[in-house]
């Protein structure tokens, strides 16, 4: 997967709590063999009408965030499915980072499989977030090196990340390989088993 | 004296491959369980790096999501096809047992996980399925993967975890007559939130939870993903050990399977073994539950109205009642056993074993759908319909309106044929009521076999303890 050090980019906020996976990504999506080409599908049901046109109303549509990366959500985004096909929408669709204040389990794994970026930030740095960028173009820096939220108007804020995930999105690594180092006491474990 | 130990920690100590400081632990699993929607890009993801299936011994896998529940073998849409397709030839590829579409074990992942006896206490179970915590009803440690997670198991059969930190929930007392287990959950959940087992592992203890059935077990543990937590379990007692004898992939030798039980009831937890957290809910406080929202926590009994925003604590509160209300075409304050269903889905890896099929069975017995309604029941395995038919229910059912459907996922989550139109309101006795999960704009109300089956017959919500006394007396 791509490594993710630094980045720097535009914040488009969903202010809504327990965002589940299938309004991430609707089922009729998860039929497809491919890992690629999921990001016209996501937030499906709340971006297009039954034909297929756009619905104004729903905020992703708005032109201002056209080229978003940063979503910043409400508490236990991506509840639901282990659906890997959730991050791989939301990476398509040209998100990196993913900032709330709670996520569920299995999607923050998922995230982190692949080279997207989940934090967990309290919720009035996360308030702060959305109220800055719901009426306007907001940018934020997000260095996973310092761990560290910045704005150019004066904003920072820590947050926390388990050191493996850190190394693993730093870095960019293959896990599968990563374990393989470990193959001999996965054989002396079989065989003691 | 070595310390008590919870069964979460006993299974935890068994299975870790690697350990050390500031990592995950790498752990063992003992049993994949693979089906056709989470898997394909996990196979491709091996022939790309030019990898193998390290134990395809302990893999197992079967179509289910997207199967047809009538007309079996016409696959309509070419993706589906294409995707059950690629199945088959990746598990011939790498060597894995199938339940293929028409195969006699064929089913729904979680139903015959248990029904084969691959599932046994103890033991580590992934599948990428977040409802694979159903298997932690036999005292597993069983979880739901992404399908990166799916790759590693299968190149390595192991995955980096972090110990779980443990929840305890405590169940006292017995439940009352016509409460079932899936009214036991959706009340957990309505009570402590969707959100209150993110990071633990659930074990759900207390008097109500000993009194369940191996089969009411799965009903509860199947649901903990919607509490939040990846996995919750159940320690292993005699209901286990009775409820696994003789199945086809635990030891046959009368002899062996003792020893083995014997073993499985040691992981229980011990005595004084130290939680991370604990809630406690009295069972006897539970009444017979319904969806009224759009999350699983959105629950009331079935007598209650529909909750008021104005009440909502918060504003965020607030706006997400209102988009459900919205969402759901119901009016604050109304009552409950009112709103009228047009769809009935009897089904899924939540509720469509034998015994749920039975008890909504007889709820129906003699009765007619009510003529607004379509009503469909879906075995969770062929193995189950074959059983269903054998003592009659197919009959009870056919004869009363519902249609008989072959086993899948089915209306659970629409993938196949099975869909709730837009706008229209189903009873379902699946897990999850989100929006449009069982067809675009389609209205979903969790509820029990009992209370779907008597939703059926009377075209609206009705609590089926009355509805099951009216009828006795008529």
């Amino acid at each position: 997967m791509e490594p993710i050090k630094k980045h720097e980019g535009l914040v488009y906020p969903l202010n809504r709590a327990n965002v589940d996976t299938d309004q991430i990504i609707p089922k009729q999506f998860l039929k497809r063999i491919e890992r690629q080409g999921f990001g016209e599908f996501l937030f499906y049901n709340w971006r297009f009408t039954d034909d297929g046109k756009e619905k104004p109303e729903f905020s992703l549509n708005d032109q201002k965030y056209v080229g978003a990366s940063i979503l910043v959500a409400g508490e236990n985004f991506g509840c639901g499915s282990s659906r890997e096909h959730a991050p791989w929408a939301l990476q398509d669709y040209g998100f990196k980072v993913i900032i709330a204040p709670s996520f569920a389990d299995i999607f923050y794994n998922n995230c982190t499989k692949n080279g997207i970026l989940p934090i967990r930030l309290n919720e009035s740095n996360t308030e702060e977030l959305i109220e800055k960028s719901e009426n306007r173009q907001y940018r934020i820096t997000v260095d996973l090196q310092e761990q560290q939220i910045t704005d150019s108007q004066g904003f920072s804020a820590d947050f926390d990340l388990p050191a493996y995930q850190k190394e693993m999105l730093l870095n960019g690594w293959d896990e599968i390989a990563v374990t393989l180092n470990y193959e001999q006491d996965i054989a002396d474990y079989e065989s003691s088993h | 004296m070595s310390k008590p130990k919870t069964i979460i920690e006993k299974i935890w100590e068994r299975h870790v491959v690697h350990q050390e400081q500031d990592k995950p632990d790498l752990l063992y699993i003992d049993l994949h369980l693979v089906h056709e929607v989470t898997s394909p890009q996990a196979f491709e993801g091996l022939r790309m790096k030019n990898r193998n299936v390290r134990r395809p011994e302990l893999t197992y896998a079967t179509m289910d999501h997207n199967v047809p529940t009538k007309h079996r073998n016409i696959i309509k849409d070419a993706i589906s096809k294409k995707q059950m397709q690629t199945l088959k030839d990746n598990c011939k590829e790498f060597g894995i047992s199938l339940a293929d579409i028409d195969h006699p074990d064929q089913g729904i992942v979680h139903v015959i996980g248990p029904e084969l006896g691959l599932t046994q206490p103890g033991k580590t179970i992934v599948c990428g399925d977040s409802h694979t915590s159903t298997h932690g009803a036999f005292g597993a440690l069983a979880f739901g993967i992404g399908t990166s997670e799916v790759e590693h198991v299968l190149a390595t059969q192991t995955l980096w975890q972090v110990p779980p930190k443990s929840l305890n929930v405590q169940v006292n007392g017995k439940l009352g007559k016509g409460v079932t287990s899936k009214d036991l959950i959706l009340a957990i959940i309505a009570k402590f939130g969707v959100r209150f087992g993110t990071g633990y592992v659930i074990e759900y203890t207390g008097e109500a939870i000993r009194e369940l059935t191996m089969e009411e077990r799965m009903t509860v543990c199947n649901m903990s993903i919607e509490a939040g937590a990846r996995a919750g379990l159940i320690s292993p007692d005699d209901n286990t050990v009775e409820y696994l004898r003789g199945r086809r992939h635990v030891p046959q030798d009368q002899e062996a399977y003792e020893a083995i039980s014997k073993e499985w009831k040691a992981l229980a937890t011990d005595p004084g073994a130290v939680y991370d957290a604990t809630v406690v809910i009295d069972a006897e406080e539970i009444e017979p539950q319904v969806s009224w929202g759009t999350n699983p926590g959105m629950c009331i009994p079935v007598s209650a109205s529909v909750p008021d925003p104005i009440h909502a604590e918060t504003t965020s509160k607030k706006e997400e009642i209102e988009r459900a209300l919205e969402y759901m075409d119901l009016e604050p304050g109304q009552r409950m056993d009112t709103v009228p269903i047009e769809h009935v889905f009897i089904g899924s890896c939540t509720n469509s074993r034998l015994s749920d099929l039975r008890r909504a069975a007889n709820v129906i017995r003699g009765k007619k759908v009510h003529k607004k309604v379509q009503a469909i029941v879906v075995p969770g395995s062929f193995s189950v319909k074959a059983a269903a038919e054998a003592e009659g229910l197919d009959v009870i059912f056919t004869q009363a309106g519902f249609e008989w459907r072959d086993a899948g996922c089915s209306m659970c989550l629409a993938m196949n044929d099975d869909i709730v139109p837009p706008g229209e309101r189903c009873a379902s006795t699946s897990n999850r009521n989100f929006e449009g999960r069982q067809g675009n704009g389609a209205r979903t109300h969790l509820v029990s076999p009992e209370m779907a089956a008597a939703a059926a017959i009377e075209g609206h919500f009705v609590d089926v303890r009355k509805f099951t006394e009216a009828t006795m007396q008529s």
